[in-house]
């Protein structure tokens, strides 16, 4: 089988399990959701207030919650499943690459609904460039996260502490990506450029692919 | 004829501890081996070894005629078979998605794994979760996956246990296909009575070394 024939067939089942499980829409999404509800009601009749933070308790919330998505979906790689793709043949890298792309479907659709909650319960005031670069961020920062947590599990499997250490890795490689989203959406409703940021989330995505690409193999043997 | 394994002077420390020692073995094409020993003696890191799971720190061989220590195991664990303590199934997917999952992996026909669970007599059960098998019914799946993708080397893990008398039959069964093609079987086992039935050459295993079965 082909690699990406290899990647495809991994990212299908891992949505099966996932779709099955729920783990991501139906157990973390509705605590974001209403962590996301919260916030107004705390803040009571001051719209104005609550319109201001919206894309910022999105982007909070987001990244939050998504890191716990990334890394439920790392832990959930059993040693078994590990052990059974290593005996089928398949390439390490495919197998990054796989579990890449159903994380990043899965972190999407997760920001995504996040992003409709937000626009119902805060009404945010952006302009339909704003919502587009809200997309856009979304999509890159949903790869990013993916990435970084297929990253960390690999890097962490194993190990007795790999919930721990796999928090501790995540935490401030997402920096960048948590950056440029929130700044891509400030930027262009300040009208002060949108480019930059956009291509720091490119670029972080770009590199994390090429780290985990590189490091699959390795990894995986060093895990043997 | 090819040596299916060849270990000279194999050591394997896990966590900074020694849990094989000096270990000697050879597999020929159509060979059967049972290697009997206690619980942690050795028996499951011994299979992990010759599955290229568990890399080795002392000593040197190769496992279908490829060096435990190069670059050309990923080739070479396609043609390795194995049952371990648990079943290695996605609990999520039914038998049949599993297989099929294998099989396309394997670059096979995903239809063809309707037609394996039918030989282990899980025809019925195709469609349900692999969660909501018995453990007999899970082991059976094991077996239907490597009816389709046949190893040269068939490594079984206290592979019978809690299997009832068909279940051990296709288990025997499997052994017979992989011999019949001219691969090897190591199978692994606290029970002595079980593995000097079904195989030809017995060793023992007591803290991490082989030796003669008594």
């Amino acid at each position: 089988m082909s690699f990406w024939g290899q990647a495809l067939e991994i990212a299908r089942v891992d949505l099966t399990v996932e779709r099955r499980l729920g783990d991501t829409m139906r157990i973390v999404l509705p605590f974001a959701v209403v962590a996301l509800i919260v916030i107004p009601l705390a803040l009571g009749s001051q719209r104005s207030i609550v319109q201001a933070i919206a894309t910022g308790v999105f982007w909070a919330l987001g990244v939050l919650f998504g890191m716990q998505v990334a890394l439920r979906q790392s832990a959930a790689d059993t040693p078994e499943r590990r052990d059974l793709q290593a005996l089928l043949g398949v390439d390490p890298a495919a197998r990054f690459v796989g579990r890449v792309i159903s994380g990043s479907i899965l972190m999407t659709a997760f920001l995504l609904v996040l992003a409709l909650a937000m626009a119902l319960f805060y009404a945010p005031r952006l302009s339909a460039g704003g919502w587009g670069a809200l997309a856009l961020s979304t999509l890159l920062l949903g790869v990013g996260l993916s990435e970084l947590g297929t990253v960390a599990g690999e890097v962490t499997t194993g190990l007795r502490s790999r919930t721990a250490l796999a928090s501790l890795i995540v935490a401030p490689l997402a920096l960048p990506l948590i950056v440029g989203a929130s700044q891509s959406v400030e930027a262009l409703e300040r009208d002060t450029g949108i480019l930059p940021w956009i291509l720091l989330l490119v670029a972080s995505d770009l590199a994390l692919a090429v780290i985990g690409v590189a490091l699959a193999k390795p990894l995986e043997e060093a895990t043997r | 004829m090819e040596a299916i394994v060849d270990l000279i002077g194999v050591g394997v420390s896990l966590g900074g501890r020694p849990v094989l020692r000096d270990i000697d073995l050879s597999l020929a094409s159509g060979e059967v081996l049972g290697v009997v020993g206690p619980n942690g003696s050795g028996k499951t890191t011994l299979i992990r070894t010759l599955a290229t799971l568990t890399s080795i720190d002392v000593g040197h061989g190769s496992v279908l005629g490829a060096p435990l220590a190069g670059n050309q195991l990923r080739e070479v664990r396609r043609r390795i078979g194995l049952i371990g303590h648990q079943p290695s199934l996605i609990q999520e997917l039914t038998l049949n998605e599993n297989l099929a999952h294998v099989a396309k992996l394997s670059g096979l026909d995903p239809g063809r794994a309707l037609r394996a669970l039918e030989i282990v007599g899980l025809e019925d059960a195709a469609d349900r979760r692999a969660d909501a098998c018995s453990f007999g019914m899970r082991r059976r799946a094991e077996i239907a996956r490597l009816l389709l993708t046949k190893p040269d080397l068939l490594l079984l893990d206290e592979a019978s246990s809690g299997l009832d008398d068909a279940a051990n039959g296709l288990i025997r069964a499997l052994m017979g296909s992989t011999t019949g093609r001219g691969g090897g079987v190591v199978m692994v086992s606290h029970d002595a009575a079980m593995i000097t039935e079904l195989t030809e050459t017995v060793l023992s295993i007591e803290s991490g070394r082989l030796g003669a079965a008594r």
